[in-house]
């Protein structure tokens, strides 16, 4: 049978982990489906596992000097309400997209980001926010840029004994802002196809003082569009951006072929989306892809 | 590991409170909320649909917030308010709710409604006068496969805009009478497949091939259970008592209960694990001591048809499980004579029906030799007979007791969980349930079959339609299923709802080792629309001319004669639903052409298409028989046989039954489709229940209405009132009263009872596929509005208008809830829905529409009386779906100049087209082509 534990304190948490192999459970919203699908054919054991909720502080987004703290515990829904500057408009679109209302009250943004699906709409965000990532372990807590976090196709470089405690991302200018599209085959309940986030900062003139793009869903860990950010700097925020995109800014990411999209498709989507992003960027404003 | 005592392995007691009232479970703390609920709280109107979060079924209020239930381990709700659909909501939201659901007609089925209401709940507690995105957004996350949504967006947004009363006024024929068996659907008491079972049944849970073709070999099985403390008893083929097989057809019972030996798809049941559900769902399948040999399947009709496959069943060694043909006239002649003549191949993929109610049911001894299985089903005689046979009992010794079925669409005309569960309980002699999980029913049962179609059309320069011809062949999976009838009634309609003197229409049902396709909502009639209005709209190019007058001057009208050589004397309204559309038609041409001078990206395009769609079985006899008694009490009970699967028959024939009597509906009392207590009203498919059991009710009415007037010695100008047991009679200035009380009566107390049998007229077809195969057609017309990001290639539709001939609307609402319940199938068909056996077995991986995917839809009712049918009614069911795919397929040929013809047209395949067709125009050019890579578009 398996075990269930539901802490009161992050030490114990970290004790639980420490001494044995659990699953970690916060809104549940990738747990069951995984438990789900293994069910049906037929493997009907699962891993134990180790409730967070319980934990008083993981929760909550809070101000600080530099940066904005997010607890590991905070759902989209709770992330969509805060009041957050423009930097975070495409986080929050991605809150407001992901799943349904259901899954945006239960799913957590620090939950999306350690399962690590090359789908997961939070990661390209979380990728143009320079978010770290702070972990929970038994020498102390460490931060990893959330680039540096996920490793592989579903793997991140959490240990089985620590614990992701929440997100850092840096604040920026008041006028810096982000965007998010994303592409999907119907309106809500939707994996993404393609995604594409970005932010802009921008100088004292007006003009592209930093830049970062990412896209998500388009290869096994979201990728940045290193190229492309570099033709950008020093550019005047304005409708001509989605020119400067070329088809060989795309040339890294290694898009699938599956029953969602061809690897061709993806490639193409993700210049169009890129284009339109930027054009959000430079409206300030965003729109749905699809 | 370690015992249930150690931290973390004990159950908890966990303390809630639901819908106000304080309560406490002791349960395992990773134990759902949703089972919680319904297996601890006996809150069953939670329904469970995914048990993944995809469907949104089980939604229900944790802290004021929708959550879907299934998700939320237990421990998280110690301490939380809940509202679940039995509750009256917050500060009565739901009470409203769901009066307004049952006035707008928002609840078909019933199976995603609990989930509705409390989406819906969440929203109207904050914001009482949501917009529409709102409200789409709020509900977004609740899939319906029944109503095509809008009935739920319009009930959500009058809940505080209007009064909404439950009754929709009077219950006459043609009356918005609020559906009679909604209330148990709005409260959650309705009882579906999963909902009710004895508290000491067994749990079946079926090992399952997760091969698509392979042989195996069973080990001791004996020995293993006996290490399994709870499991009861393993059951295989080896127990089954009577034949080890089933399927639609007498002399096509080609599917084992349990496999013999080898499996022919991925799904395929091997055998069942019963006991303790503990017992059995902490077993592993790869416990069991089982030796696969996997096989290379031969998947796709074209592998099935190659040289040198194998196969599939040793008795058809071509795999062409039925071939069916239709011919009159002579094509060569009529395609010689034509000024224009096209040709196309289309391709259409496994759909699968996503009806929100997973398969489930129990089945428990009755006796010693007498079984009764309550179960979801739209064919409940059948199941008997099926049962039956598999357990070597008279039929007369099985029982079926439907459960309320939350969807259908044709994928609940075979048996699934029945001979399952009948050879389990038979086996242990104890009751014995089980719950088919949203994979699991996916995964095995039947689908819509994949069509390959190549079909050719020719037309006179007038585009009056001189010749067509098809071929197709069907996909039937690993066994026949209703493979047949796919393959006699697609030639009937291959052609069209048109005037054709030559036509040939071939088809082939073919098997392969893919999931089994069976019966879905049209029987390939929707897939071969999408190739005869693809190729009405290649003609009216070639010609000039516009897509609506094309199809108008070829219209079957009355006076014509069908392809199978059929006079069509009444009932034939497609020339006025085309007409119905013509305004709209023109406006949508218009808007469509103002858009575009100003959007090169987002282009949009207006399509039409027209249907038919035959009434009932084709060439077979399908009765149905209706008996409406009335006991010396005064009680008057109409014994329906026909299934209710949230179509609205029920509603329906009471109606029927009501107006012929000279009763109220409200004075019915209901016994629905249970095989002790009603006659057989054959399935509920082929739209034959409002046209064929309708006739049926109408005549048990009469005769009863008859012996009435009778006994009273009165005319038929009286008029009926019931009174208790005293049944008052009037005519003019004559008063009559009957006590009922009084009359003798059978053994049951009935004094009077009036039965109806109606068998709809119809003749065999011969080798040509000539005669009479239906007794009525429906017939309809659809415009569809897209709008397409030719960059993206994705596609939305923005509207329809959709004009059907139903002959008579007994019950407007219920008709309209058919016709945007089939838009949304249609649009699913079209859009983004393609079934991969293994890939997109779940409803993240498979997508049907949401809200959010949903048109505008406009309804024009063309009432074209059927003389046959009751006040004049035939069927909607299917034809509601028919015409959608093929007129959005239209619209994007419209918007873009490709030319989809495989389906569906996901974002990358639209994509594909588009990029194909831009090379060429560059080869076109002077300047150096950008080149394609000449991927696999189709145009």
């Amino acid at each position: 049978m398996t075990a269930y534990f539901c802490p009161a304190t992050l030490d114990e948490a970290l004790a639980i982990r420490a001494a044995r192999e659990v699953e970690i459970i916060a809104g549940g919203t990738d747990v069951y489906p995984n438990r789900t699908t293994r069910a049906a054919w037929g493997q009907m054991t699962c891993r134990d596992l180790l409730d967070l909720t319980a934990i008083p502080g993981l929760g909550g987004i809070e101000e600080r000097d530099d940066h904005w703290r997010i607890g590991c515990l905070v759902t989209w829904t709770e992330l969509l309400k805060a009041r957050l500057p423009p930097l975070f408009n495409g986080l929050k679109t991605a809150a407001r997209e992901i799943g349904g209302v259901q899954i945006q009250n239960r799913g957590t943004l620090v939950g999306n980001l350690c399962t690590a699906s090359p789908a997961g709409d939070g990661i390209p965000n979380l990728v143009a926010l320079q978010a770290a990532v702070e972990i929970a372990g038994p020498p102390g807590r460490r931060l990893v840029p959330v680039e540096a976090f996920i490793d592989g196709y579903r793997h991140t470089v959490c240990r089985p004994d620590e614990i992701v405690v929440a997100l850092r991302l840096p604040k920026r200018g008041a006028l810096d802002r982000g965007a998010f599209r994303k592409l999907g085959a119907r309106r809500y309940l939707v994996i993404s196809i393609v995604m594409a986030a970005g932010v802009i900062e921008t100088d004292a003139t007006g003009r592209i003082g930093d830049v970062r793009l990412c896209i998500g869903a388009c290869s096994a860990v979201a990728q940045r569009l290193a190229p492309l950010e570099e033709r950008l700097l020093g550019k005047p925020l304005d409708a001509s951006l989605a020119d400067l995109v070329q088809p060989g800014d795309f040339a890294t990411l290694a898009p699938l072929d599956d029953m969602r999209a061809s690897a061709a498709y993806r490639l193409a989507a993700a210049e169009a989306l890129t284009r339109d992003l930027l054009a959000d960027l430079a409206a300030g404003e965003r729109r749905r892809a699809a | 590991m370690d015992g249930d005592a150690s931290p973390g392995f004990a159950a908890m007691a966990v303390s809630l409170t639901v819908n106000g009232a304080a309560r406490t479970v002791v349960v395992h703390p990773f134990t759902t909320l949703a089972d919680a609920l319904r297996d601890e709280l006996g809150l069953t109107g939670t329904k469970i649909g995914c048990n993944a979060g995809d469907c949104g079924a089980c939604t229900v209020l944790l802290g004021g917030a929708q959550v879907c239930a299934c998700l939320v381990p237990i421990a998280q709700a110690q301490g939380c308010e809940i509202h679940t659909v039995e509750g009256s909501g917050p500060n009565g939201i739901t009470d409203r709710l769901r009066r307004a659901f049952l006035h707008h007609g928002a609840a078909q089925c019933g199976a995603c409604t609990p989930g509705m209401l409390m989406a819906a709940a969440s929203l109207l507690a904050r914001e009482p006068h949501p917009s529409r995105e709102a409200v789409c957004d709020a509900v977004g996350g609740v899939l319906c496969r029944c109503t095509g949504y809008t009935k739920i967006v319009e009930a959500v947004m009058a809940v505080f805009a209007s009064s909404c009363d439950a009754a929709g006024g009077e219950g006459r024929v043609g009356a918005r009478l609020a559906r009679i068996d909604g209330w148990a659907k709005v409260t959650g008491a309705e009882r579906f497949g999963a909902d009710e079972a004895p508290a000491e049944a067994l749990w079946l849970r079926i090992l399952r091939s997760p091969h698509a073709r392979a042989a195996f070999v069973l080990g001791d099985l004996e020995a293993f259970r006996r290490t399994k403390p709870g499991l009861e008893a393993i059951v295989t083929a080896a127990d089954v008592p009577g034949e080890n097989s089933f399927g639609i057809f007498p002399n096509l019972k080609d599917q084992p209960v349990f496999a013999e030996g080898q499996v022919r798809f991925r799904g395929e049941a091997v055998l069942g694990l019963v006991g303790t559900r503990a017992a059995i769902e902490a077993i592993d399948d790869a416990e069991l001591p089982i030796a696969w040999t996997p096989l290379p399947p031969v998947s796709g009709v074209e592998a099935a048809l190659g040289d040198g496959a194998p196969a599939i069943h040793a008795a058809c060694p071509d795999n062409v499980l039925t071939r069916g043909r239709l011919s009159c006239g002579d094509v060569a002649t009529g395609h010689a004579a034509a000024a224009a003549t096209t040709e196309g191949t289309f391709r259409t993929s496994f759909v699968e029906h996503a009806y929100i109610e997973p398969e489930a049911g129990y089945a428990r001894l009755v006796g010693p030799d007498r079984i009764e299985i309550f179960a979801c089903t739209q064919a409940p005689y059948m199941d008997r007979d099926e049962v039956a046979r598999v357990l070597g009992l008279p039929p007369r010794h099985v029982r079926i007791r439907p459960s309320a079925c939350g969807g259908g669409f044709g994928g609940k005309l075979d048996v699934s969980v029945q001979p399952l569960l009948a050879v389990a309980a038979w086996k242990t002699r104890r009751p014995v349930r089980m719950v088919y999980s949203r994979i699991e029913s996916m995964a095995s049962t039947t689908k819509r079959h994949p069509a390959v179609i190549r079909a050719k059309a020719s037309a006179d320069s007038e585009g009056r339609l001189l010749a067509f011809e098809s071929a197709a062949d069907f996909n039937t999976g690993a066994y026949a299923s209703w493979g047949p009838t796919v393959a006699n009634r697609v030639p009937v309609h291959a052609s069209g709802p048109y005037r054709v003197q030559n036509v040939l229409n071939r088809t082939r049902a073919v098997y392969t080792n893919d999931t089994p396709a069976g019966a879905f909502r049209g029987f390939g009639v929707p897939q071969a629309a999408i190739a005869h209005e693809g190729l009405m709209d290649d003609l009216a190019e070639a010609l000039g001319l516009d897509r609506w007058t094309i199809r108008r001057r070829n219209a079957l009208t009355k006076g014509d004669r069908t392809p199978s050589g059929q006079f069509l004397s009444h009932s034939a309204g497609l020339p006025t639903c085309l007409d119905a559309l013509k305004e709209d038609w023109e406006a949508m041409l218009a808007r469509v052409a103002a858009h575009n001078a100003r959007n090169p990206r987002r282009r949009r395009g207006a399509g039409i298409a027209c249907m038919w769609y035959g009434c009932g079985n084709t060439s077979m006899s399908n009765p149905s028989t209706m008996r409406i008694a009335l006991d010396r009490a005064g009680q008057l009970t109409f014994y329906n046989g026909a299934v209710e699967i949230g179509q609205g028959s029920t509603t329906v024939l009471v109606q029927i039954a009501a107006e012929v009597l000279g009763l109220p509906p409200e004075a019915f009392t209901l016994v629905v489709g249970d095989t002790d207590l009603t006659f057989d009203a054959g399935k509920t498919s082929a739209s034959r229940q409002t046209f064929v059991s309708g006739k049926a009710a109408a005549l048990a009415a009469r005769d009863l209405r008859r012996k009435i007037l009778a006994l009273a010695n009165v005319g038929e100008a009286a008029t009926l009132h019931l009174d208790g047991a005293l049944l008052r009679i009037a005519e003019g200035e004559v008063r009559r009263t009957l006590d009922l009380s009084a009359l003798p009566a059978d053994r049951d107390g009935v004094a009077l009872e009036g039965v109806g049998t109606y068998d709809p007229p119809t003749t065999a077809l011969d080798e040509n596929g000539q005669g009479v195969p239906y007794a009525t057609y429906g017939f309809a017309a659809q415009i569809a509005e897209v709008e397409v990001d030719t960059v993206l290639g994705t596609t939305k539709v923005l509207r329809i208008v959709a004009a059907h001939d139903v002959g008579r609307a007994v019950n407007p609402t219920l008709v309209e809830g058919q016709i945007e319940g089939g838009i949304a199938q249609g649009l699913g068909l079209a859009l983004m829905e393609e079934f991969i056996p293994g890939r997109t077995e779940n409803l993240h991986d498979y997508l049907i529409p949401t809200v959010g995917d949903m048109p505008e839809i406009e309804i024009k009712l063309v009432e074209d009386p059927e003389p046959e049918g009751p006040f004049g009614a035939k069927g909607v069911g299917e034809p509601a779906l028919i015409a959608t795919a093929p007129a959005i397929l239209s619209a994007i040929r419209h918007a873009t100049g490709v030319t989809i013809r495989h389906v569906p047209v996901l974002p990358h395949r639209l994509w594909e087209a588009l990029r194909e067709r831009r090379a060429s125009a560059d080869e076109l050019r002077p300047s150096p082509s950008r080149g394609g890579d000449g991927g696999g578009g189709e145009s």
